[in-house]
């Protein structure tokens, strides 16, 4: 009888660049590791439709109202993507939400920050999107295949969120004083929660090594946070905004990238560890939220029972 | 635990008539034509399709990776399936 060396067979797909499809068997630890980091992922979609939902009444014009409602819809279907992804490794949605729900459960630091202002609209749009586009277009070649298509359906859908937003902050940055001072403080106030998105730095990062090496990411925490910052300082200057306050941006002519101040992590700890401005009105909302579709659940399980029933009778 | 969010569902889009029918991904919907609204809501926001399957995933039959070997490489070494196998003469022609 053949017998197989399963682990011998998994290591051999990552070698060759070779997808880890939901059937192939994979070590335990490659399993919780993506279950972990997928439903984070998408907590963090779900999470992130309530800062911008904040504004959906309050758009500036119908136009804005519109682009509003298509992009956190957008989001409501990047959550659902990925989590049907995180439940092809055998958790179920329901011990995922509840996860969340308890607090258990990680969502992106960035969406404890309050949306102050329309501004705060705009730089979601173009900063935090822009960030989880970085990303994002890297976990397109993440080594698991449900995780791979999901992202890759994400990101066709994503660069509109990231547009909408500069073009929202264009309007801002070259319109009266008063909007231009709004789009500066909200560049002030998203550019360092923007920076955290991309985690710990790599010295300090507890689970970014095994995830290299399996190929679930391809770039280090470091490495995607200064290509973002090389990427946006252009855009900011385009804007004829000055740099965030304390970013310390500045060309390093020796390295041909930009350098910049790191955040500050400890803040970052406290706010992953729930103590930032907003995270308990989020997990509030969320909560609220479920609860008030309970019977909307029971409702459908009865309807879907009867009409099983009424087909079986026929 | 069990799932309070009714059954998955799989999905697949045909772009436009004509075309085969692509699988795109999945979702929870409690009956069938839930599914299918669902899949409308949730696939084709930007006309990725103009018709579309839903079938609960219980009801998919997959083969196993384990299997793969014994399942397809009966197919490997039968290379008499394939027209660049025969030869024909170069003066002959639309063959």
């Amino acid at each position: 009888m053949e017998t197989y060396n399963f682990e011998n067979i998994f290591e051999g797909k990552l070698a060759k660049n070779e997808m880890i499809e939901p059937k192939d068997w994979m070590p335990e630890n490659y399993r919780k590791h993506l279950i972990r980091q997928i439903s984070q992922h998408a907590h963090s979609e779900i999470v992130g439709m309530l800062p911008e939902g904040n504004w959906i009444t309050r758009a500036p014009s119908l136009r804005s109202k519109l682009v509003l409602l298509a992009k956190v819809q957008d989001e409501g279907g990047h959550g659902l993507y990925l989590y049907t992804a995180a439940e092809s490794l055998g958790t179920s949605r329901d011990e995922m939400l509840d996860a969340l729900h308890t607090g258990k459960a990680k969502y992106s630091s960035i969406f404890n920050y309050p949306t102050l202002t329309w501004a705060d609209v705009a730089a979601i749009g173009w900063l935090v999107d822009g960030a989880a586009i970085m990303n994002q277009v890297m976990l397109q070649r993440t080594s698991y295949g449900p995780y791979s298509r999901a992202m890759i359906r994400i990101c066709k859908e994503e660069s509109f969120h990231q547009r909408q937003g500069y073009e929202a902050m264009t309007r801002l940055a070259f319109g009266t004083p008063a909007q231009k001072e709004m789009a500066q403080d909200a560049l002030n106030r998203f550019w360092f929660p923007t920076l955290m998105m991309f985690g710990p730095p790599d010295a300090e990062s507890p689970n970014s090594d095994n995830a290299v090496k399996w190929r679930i990411k391809r770039e280090t925490n470091d490495e995607l946070r200064q290509r973002f910052v090389n990427q946006t300082v252009p855009q900011i200057e385009y804007l004829g905004l000055d740099f965030p306050t304390n970013s310390g941006i500045k060309w390093n002519e020796t390295r041909k990238e930009y350098d910049f101040s790191e955040p500050n992590w400890v803040e970052f700890k406290n706010v992953i560890h729930g103590n930032g401005p907003c995270n308990k009105e989020r997990l509030q909302a969320r909560n609220t939220a479920h609860k008030n579709g309970e019977w909307v659940r029971a409702a459908a399980t009865a309807f879907a029972k009867r009409q099983e029933e009424k087909r079986e009778a026929a | 635990m069990s799932d309070t969010q009714g059954p998955m569902w799989e999905v697949f889009l045909q772009k436009k008539a004509g075309q085969p029918f692509v699988h795109c991904g999945n979702l929870h919907a409690f009956d069938k034509e839930m599914a299918l609204q669902n899949a409308r809501d949730l696939y084709t926001r930007r006309m990725e399709g103009t018709a579309i399957w839903v079938v609960k995933s219980e009801h998919i039959v997959a083969s196993s990776p384990e299997d793969q070997g014994a399942f397809f490489e009966p197919a490997n070494d039968k290379i008499f399936r394939h027209p660049t196998f025969y030869q024909v003469p170069d003066i002959i022609k639309h063959m």
